[in-house]
């Protein structure tokens, strides 16, 4: 089942995903958590690029997502 | 006698705080449409009923940790003044998310109300809420409201008059964070009731969760405590304790059960039907930010913007000057002749402040355009295109705003460095932010490039100037991210607000909250520094002179050339044996290895000091030329015919060249480096930026010189 989930920046735009967990750092997590996204939510990628940042929708909300930090965000597409 | 009532509003950026503060104060402040435009407080006073009631907008915030200034200031508002009511305002339709923020004011323990705001577009969105039994689990009150419409707000100013008058007793729900995390919550609070002093500032359980979520900020306030010791070991402890549990931090868990305590609450309350639809918003950022085409729409409108600035700005700069010219001769003539009165208003205030006035029109239009892109929302798309270019030197999108900010003032974009959580982030874009050439530096750069360099090619130098400044920044940015601040790239999230057409009231409001920043510099600091120059160049009054002038100039009353003659040669001597003659000469060896060693001009660089726009100005009295600017003729032919004491001129286009990248470089007016000991809260950085940007600029200019020079560009 491990082979399922993606880094954010892998995933192609227009999915929707759910948020499986985050790789190093409690920063990033919190960060995650403050603006609304906890581990087990759904959204859906607005823009993704392995190189660059990318744009997601959770609820009404659009967030940008450093190219740092997509790279450490894992996903389950659904 | 009306009684006094202090209310706090709260809430997610972009909640709508600033338009329903706008609503309950009538005040007219700015709403903006990128995420932490409230970056300072804001505070109106206003009557209802029999209450007088002062109203604190506070900085918008996700959340009540440690991560960024605008976080603390909130906090510490809260914690500290003891507002009688605060008022978190929620953006409905992002329910799950401004709900975590409340779950924090709740944990503070702070009469609460929540202003359910935006109403009408959840409910447009699909989403139902039953208010009363929502209110009833989360154990505050609920009143919704749409600012924009001005609808709720006597709802709610009902709603804290009955909390104020105790008429609501508060329900203290908790959040359950589990049997586990309760038993270390419970245990540690035990020990922090035993600092009093303490314990009777914050709330020993709020304490508790921010220890166990390993807040720094509330960590170094427990250090202080005289039972810190055991404070922290039990904490360590604890932590240990449920990560062995919970194969996990603390924090994570925490902000689990937040979350799970409001997703339950609201699966009882709350009916939602709808699936994440593409905006309109969605499909204008298809183009805008856009992999391929968003890069070039950004320089494209870029140049707009500048190309829009100094257009417009062109005449405008001729009306003020036309003030100034007017005002003078008006002073001029109301005060004696030939005293040291009237050169002090004319030539000192008049003429100092004035050669600074003449910018306002290029730094307020530029703030006009930057609000034009702000309250569209486009800014946010910025700082995301920008975002992967400034990843290359360790920065995020979020560090370029301030450096736009910059091409107009740096004062103001230092100050928006706020918005940058990231405390190593905000302190290296502080840092690089003076070597953006600000509005202020573009009068010397068209007196030397006007005098210098032929008019075909005066465009391109001119751009040569920002781009090299925008090198500089680059570089010591990297640099200062590699060995001064450390450390993995701080994470970027932020917002991506809706677009929205600005309003022209908002546009304005915008603009001049950031150029009156700009117009204070000039009323205070500059003016000073004017005086303070005019002092310098032109004391002593009466100095010894080598010759007996005024007679020779009554003896030479036939000859107007000759008495001419004299006057200039006994006015170039006074210069010459001023305080700033003096001093000028003491530095002026510095630059000789950049090419310019005149005194005069390194009073210019120290004037520059005060404010960069000085510099011509000095220049213009040191030429003794009256009243100088960067079209006047005769400063023009001073500069040019300028030579050294073996007669070879002093200045060509590689000197000028290289006195202009010295003064796009060199250490920030006084201003500048007050605002960043002001951000940075220490001495420490503005004395550091000080040397470190001369020191650069003395570098740089030295390569430039000595390398045109080696190349054959000197003649």
């Amino acid at each position: 089942m491990r082979e399922q989930y993606l880094p954010l920046n892998m995933v192609s735009s227009g999915k929707k995903v759910k948020l499986v967990s985050v790789r190093g750092g409690q920063g990033i997590r919190r960060r995650l958590n403050d603006m609304g996204l906890n581990i087990g939510m759904e959204f859906k990628i607005i823009q993704a690029h392995i190189f660059g940042p990318c744009i997601i929708a959770v609820d009404s909300t659009r967030l940008v997502l450093g190219r740092g930090m997509a790279q450490k965000i894992l996903v389950e597409e659904k | 006698m009306r009684k006094k009532l202090t209310i706090a509003l709260a809430g997610n950026p972009n909640s709508g705080k600033t338009t329903l503060f706008n609503n309950l104060t009538g005040a007219r402040q700015h709403v903006g449409n990128y995420p932490g435009v409230t970056v300072e407080k804001k505070e109106g006073t206003f009557k209802y009923k029999d209450y007088k009631i002062n109203v604190v907008d506070l900085p918008g915030t996700y959340s009540l940790t440690a991560y960024s200034i605008d976080e603390i200031v909130t906090r510490n508002f809260v914690i500290e003044e003891k507002p009688d009511v605060v008022i978190d305002v929620i953006d409905t339709s992002n329910l799950e998310r401004n709900l975590y923020l409340a779950t924090q004011f709740m944990e503070l323990g702070v009469p609460l109300i929540l202003a359910f705001n935006m109403s009408d577009i959840a409910k447009k969105q699909g989403t139902k809420i039953d208010q009363n039994k929502l209110a009833e689990f989360l154990g505050v009150p609920i009143v919704s409201t749409v600012a924009t419409k001005k609808v709720g707000t006597n709802e709610l100013l009902d709603e804290i008059m009955n909390m104020a008058e105790g008429e609501i007793e508060p329900k203290k729900v908790v959040v359950n964070y589990g049997k586990e995390i309760r038993e270390e919550l419970e245990n540690l609070e035990e020990i922090l009731k035993k600092d009093r002093p303490l314990a009777g500032k914050y709330p020993s359980r709020w304490l508790a969760v921010k220890l166990l979520e390993s807040d720094e900020d509330i960590v170094k306030k427990i250090e202080k405590s005289s039972f810190s010791e055991e404070i922290l070991s039990t904490v360590e402890k604890s932590t240990a304790h449920l990560k062995s549990i919970f194969d996990d931090e603390p924090d994570a868990i925490i902000a689990d059960r937040r979350y799970g305590f409001i997703s339950g609450a609201c699966s009882e309350a709350v009916s939602r039907n709808y699936e994440t639809r593409h905006t309109t918003s969605d499909k204008i950022d298809k183009v805008l930010v856009n992999r391929i085409l968003g890069l070039p729409i950004f320089l494209g409108l870029m140049w707009l913007v500048f190309r829009f600035t100094f257009k417009v700005s062109e005449p405008l700069m001729g009306w003020v000057e036309m003030i100034q010219e007017w005002l003078g001769n008006i002073f001029g003539g109301l005060l004696p002749d030939g005293s040291a009165i009237q050169s002090l208003v004319v030539d000192g205030i008049i003429g100092g402040v004035g050669s600074v006035l003449i910018f306002v029109p290029i730094i307020f239009l530029l703030f006009l355009a930057m609000a034009v892109l702000e309250d569209s929302g486009y800014m946010a798309r910025a700082a995301f295109i920008m975002d992967r270019l400034m990843h290359k030197i360790g920065l995020h999108g979020r560090s370029f705003i301030p450096m736009l900010l910059g091409f107009g003032c740096n004062l103001p974009a230092i100050m928006a460095t706020r918005t940058i959580e990231d405390r190593k982030d905000r302190f290296v874009t502080i840092l690089v932010n003076p070597f953006i050439s600000c509005g202020a530096r573009l009068p010397v750069y068209t007196l030397f490039i006007g005098v210098f360099f032929a008019e075909r090619i005066a465009g391109n130098v001119l751009f040569s100037l920002y781009i090299l400044g925008m090198i500089v920044a680059v570089v010591m940015a990297k640099i200062f991210r590699r060995f001064l601040f450390k450390g993995p790239a701080s994470p970027f999230v932020m917002e991506l607000p809706p677009y929205r057409i600005p309003t022209i009231k908002g546009l304005f409001i915008h603009m001049w909250e950031r150029g009156v920043v700009y117009l204070k510099k000039a009323g205070t600091v500059i003016f000073v520094g004017c005086v303070l120059i005019w002092f310098l160049s032109n004391f002593p009054w009466q100095p010894k002179y080598s010759k007996d002038y005024n007679t020779l100039i009554e003896q030479a009353q036939e000859n107007e050339e000759l008495a001419s003659k004299l006057e200039n040669e006994k006015a170039f001597e006074k210069m010459e044996k001023s305080y700033a003659g003096r001093i000028g000469r003491a530095i002026a060896p510095v630059f000789r290895p950049l090419g310019f060693d005149d005194w005069k001009t390194s009073v210019g660089l120290i004037g520059g000091f005060i404010a960069k726009e000085i510099v011509v100005g000095t220049l213009g009295t040191l030429h003794s030329v009256g009243e100088a600017d960067e079209e006047s003729k005769t400063l023009r032919q001073a500069l040019q015919n300028q030579k050294r004491s073996d007669g070879s001129k002093m200045y060509n286009p590689l000197t000028a060249y290289s006195f202009m990248v010295f003064v796009l470089l060199y250490m920030p007016c006084v201003a500048v480096i007050g605002v960043i000991k002001r951000e940075t809260n220490s001495w420490r950085w503005p004395i550091f930026t000080a040397v470190y940007t001369t020191v650069i600029a003395w570098v740089v200019a030295f390569v430039i010189y000595q390398g045109g020079t080696f190349l054959g560009l000197g003649l």
